[in-house]
């Protein structure tokens, strides 16, 4: 809205800008105004329209119960919850237990690849010991590598772990969250890696005079200086993880088991037009908590160049 | 001044914990804890493994659980005690299973191909059953378990039996019925007629063994009160590992390929895992049905990457550049607006996208084309531009952001100069500013192609993979990444599931990806950063 209010005065009547904050500096013709800033605000307008379009269409979608994709063409013809309603009265696909599901595994991975990571990253910070540096290049390299290039064989993984131990196998999502361990070193250790060297040696040197063990050394002195690379590490994991279909798809099977990117994919995949009503109000419903931490992290995640391969 | 302080007990021995104070026994408390759920777990587990005769896994899982131990009960070795729980994931689910898909890759491990050569000839001997002419009939009853059904079967001379498709029939004390047909068990959930109907397909699939014995034969029912002795038509000769037909003679030989093959060609379905060398590799690149599709995936894979690379930086070098004018109205507003797309989830994005390209339907067709029937999704050439064109809207948001950090970051003196030099602003921008923002945007410009290499979520959210080839029975098309190919060929419903070729398909994406890595290696600072 503010876009349009700032560009149009302006192209319609630049005089009354001219007499208004800036007086009578010099009266510039929409021509020079063009070159100079006009161009600009057509640029943004017409980016922020192609940027923001499918976002209102979804948000549309989801609040016309009329619910068949024909009619949600035009945009907000008609508000009303109805999607949402039946969105958590689907027995068949349980949108709720997905959501949960979704989050669930999302913070307890989060968490425990945060601790995880922090860990070797305490130990690559703070102790020197053979291997290390070969140890740090190698997960470097490592993440390089993303798990979903191993789908199969982690598919076949936890076939045969069903065999021995049915509750982490197959169908079963602490054996997912498992698996997403396996990536919880790598990039994120690096990071923390680097926050940890900021933190001056000087600090644990006193605390371990004072009688400190190291373990008192990470928990009390190290991970409190730390917390916000902590809290950044885990909200990127977690946003990542949201978005995780290959894996997840594979692994959960059960539709009661499932998360949101593979539930919601099954919603549209078969018959697409007809639940779209319903779908778009669950998507609404998924991205809402992502975007708004997104968008909250916003500025930590275009910082650092190692953090800008977790997206885009 | 600790140093000149008077020794006391703490400052005698630093580095040793004394083991007194209430934090350490806590501490200790913990280890003794967690270590033994580990321990009480390995146990477990070595057991379940030890009654299954797994014995290479149980040898490995008591290694790892004594490497375990020995960790965090020696004195010293400091650094593997928070190395261990991230490296033990990291080594089990990340370079494990990268080494087992170069295992895979080279057996013929799939759809009848799944397990060992005695599964095999069990398999076949259980699914070649044919009904023994003359044979009594069986009268049962339907019994529901976990799930799972099992025949309660009263044989013609009033025996009483239950058993089902993996558990033999054994006897059974049932309550039977006026006319002595047992119909209740303990412990089991009688079916009635209803149940029965519906359940019908996965009821008339019970087979019951006689015993472990497949050659005994075994018991079903066509109609769920009924049932029949049935017995294999294919007989096995473990001294010549070959099957012969009981009707027809047919015999049936060990390809050493995995399967068994008669002299005219004619092989059975149910095959065993073996390693096949590089014949997936070969196949890859020589089987009709795989090879041409194989060459246009690949070469989309690349032009998907490169194109979106360069279409979002170019679209985000030129937004940073228009928005970089400190005293522009709405910047901010702009700014949040652009960076949506960035934020919403990529795989919803491909699901919303493809509701809006669609054809008849779709918002795209109906409201900006006026009605037209545009195949966005559909026809070879416009779904590639789709997708790119979803990829450039997923995308350029992330390189508006580092666009702009890296435009503001350039020092102020050097435009300057350009600019008291006479250049323009198109010189300036080519010659000074390009070249100074490449060197620090290009190793992010090679991580931004190594992530679309596998954007998997944009590709199979959007168009599937399709429009689908028609030179090859595959469930592949005109838009699938190599990535989205290999879940495909591995989890797909097209053909039969390959996990040796998919695995195959995936070392060749390790090592593109690899090369990849190493040229952006040469290119990054990171290696430095390590001392």
């Amino acid at each position: 809205m503010t876009t349009l209010t700032d560009s149009q005065p302006a192209v319609v009547e630049p005089p009354a800008h001219g007499s208004g904050s800036i007086p009578q500096r010099r009266r510039r013709t929409f021509g020079q105004w063009f070159r100079h800033k006009g161009w600009r605000h057509t640029v943004g307008v017409a980016t922020t329209i192609f940027a923001v379009f499918p976002l209102l269409y979804v948000l549309s979608a989801a609040l016309n119960s009329n619910g068949t994709m024909a009619g949600s063409n035009v945009l907000f013809s008609r508000i009303d919850g109805g999607n949402f309603e039946a969105l958590f009265n689907n027995p068949s696909r349980p949108f709720g237990r997905w959501f949960v599901n979704t989050m669930v595994i999302g913070v307890v991975t989060s968490v425990a690849t945060v601790f995880l990571g922090a860990l070797a990253a305490y130990a690559f910070s703070r102790m020197r010991f053979t291997g290390r540096r070969v140890s740090l290049l190698s997960l470097l390299i490592l993440q390089m590598f993303p798990q979903l290039l191993a789908v199969v064989a982690i598919f076949l993984l936890l076939n045969a772990i069903t065999d021995v131990v049915p509750w982490l196998g197959l169908g079963s999502q602490l054996g997912l969250i498992m698996v997403y361990l396996g990536g919880a070193l790598g990039v994120n250790t690096y990071l923390m890696y680097g926050f940890f060297n900021t933190v001056p040696k000087s600090l644990d040197e006193a605390a371990r005079i004072d009688g400190a063990s190291h373990v008192q050394v990470f928990f009390t002195i190290i991970l409190p200086l730390v917390t916000p690379i902590l809290a950044v590490v885990g909200l990127l994991a977690f946003i990542g993880l949201s978005s995780e279909f290959v894996i997840a798809s594979v692994v959960l099977t059960d539709p009661d088991s499932q998360t949101l990117a593979v539930g919601l994919y099954s919603y549209v995949a078969q018959q697409r037009s007809e639940n779209w009503g319903v779908f778009a109000a669950g998507a609404v419903l998924a991205a809402v908590p992502v975007m708004a931490l997104f968008l909250f992290l916003q500025k930590y995640i275009t910082n650092g160049p190692t953090a800008g391969g977790v997206k885009g | 001044m600790p140093t000149l302080a008077p020794p006391g007990p703490a400052a005698t021995r630093p580095r040793k914990k004394s083991g007194i104070t209430p934090d350490s026994t806590l501490g200790l408390l913990a280890k003794i804890v967690l270590l033994g759920l580990v321990d009480a777990f390995a146990v477990y587990v070595s057991i379940t493994l030890f009654l299954q005769e797994k014995w290479v896994i149980l040898v490995f899982a008591s290694a790892v659980t004594l490497l375990i131990n020995w960790i965090y009960l020696r004195k010293g070795g400091l650094p593997a005690k928070y190395l261990a729980p991230g490296i033990f994931f990291l080594v089990i689910f990340q370079v494990f299973v990268m080494v087992y898909s170069g295992y895979v890759a080279f057996t013929n491990y799939g759809d009848g191909h799944n397990s060992t050569k005695a599964d095999a000839v069990n398999a076949i001997q259980l699914s070649a059953q044919q009904r023994v002419l003359d044979s009594p009939a069986y009268r049962v009853s339907i019994l529901e378990r976990d799930g799972d059904f099992h025949l309660l079967a009263t044989d013609p001379d009033g025996g009483v039996s239950v058993g089902a498709t993996d558990a033999p029939l054994e006897d059974a004390d049932a309550i039977t019925d006026a006319t002595g047909r047992a119909v209740e068990l303990e412990g089991y959930r009688t079916l009635q007629f209803g149940e029965v109907l519906a359940n019908q397909e996965d009821i008339l699939a019970v087979t019951v063994p006689f015993s472990d014995d497949p050659e005994d034969g075994s018991l079903r029912t066509s109609d769920g009160s009924s049932a029949y002795v049935y017995r294999p038509s294919l007989s096995f000769d473990e001294a010549t590992s070959t099957f012969t037909d009981l009707e027809t003679g047919t015999t049936y030989t060990d390809t050493g390929e995995g399967s068994f093959q008669s002299a005219d060609g004619e092989q059975l379905s149910t095959g065993w895992k073996v390693n096949v060398g590089f014949d997936n590799f070969t196949k890859a690149f020589s089987d009709q049905n795989i090879r041409d599709p194989l060459l246009q995936v690949v070469l989309w894979t690349f032009t998907f990457a490169i194109v979106s690379v360069l279409s979002t930086f170019a679209l985000g070098l030129f937004l940073a550049n228009a928005f970089n004018l400190p005293d522009l109205r709405g910047k901010r507003i702009y700014r949040i607006l652009m960076i949506l797309p960035y934020a919403f989830p990529a795989f919803l994005a491909g699901l919303v996208w493809s509701g809006l390209l669609n054809p008849e339907f779709g918002f795209v067709n109906t409201t900006f084309f006026g009605g037209a029937d545009i195949p966005w999704l559909t026809d070879p050439l416009l779904a590639k531009v789709s997708v790119l064109v979803v990829n450039l809207w997923l995308g350029f948001p992330y390189m508006f952001l580092v666009c702009t950090g890296a435009l503001q970051s350039l020092p102020e003196e050097v435009n300057e100069a350009a600019r008291m030099d006479g250049a323009s602003a198109w010189r300036t921008f080519t010659a000074i500013k390009l070249p100074l923002l490449l060197v620090s945007v290009a190793p992010l410009l090679i991580a931004s192609f190594a992530f679309n290499f596998n954007n998997f979520n944009v590709i199979y959210m959007l168009t599937d993979g399709g429009p689908r080839f028609d030179n090859t029975t595959a469930n592949i098309g005109h838009t699938d990444i190599l990535i989205t190919m290999v879940y495909e060929i591995a989890f797909g419903t097209g053909v039969g599931r390959d996990y040796g070729l998919a695995s195959a398909l995936s070392i060749i994406i390790f090592l593109i990806v690899a090369v990849v890595s190493a040229v952006s290696f040469r290119q990054t600072k990171a290696l430095e950063d390590i001392n």
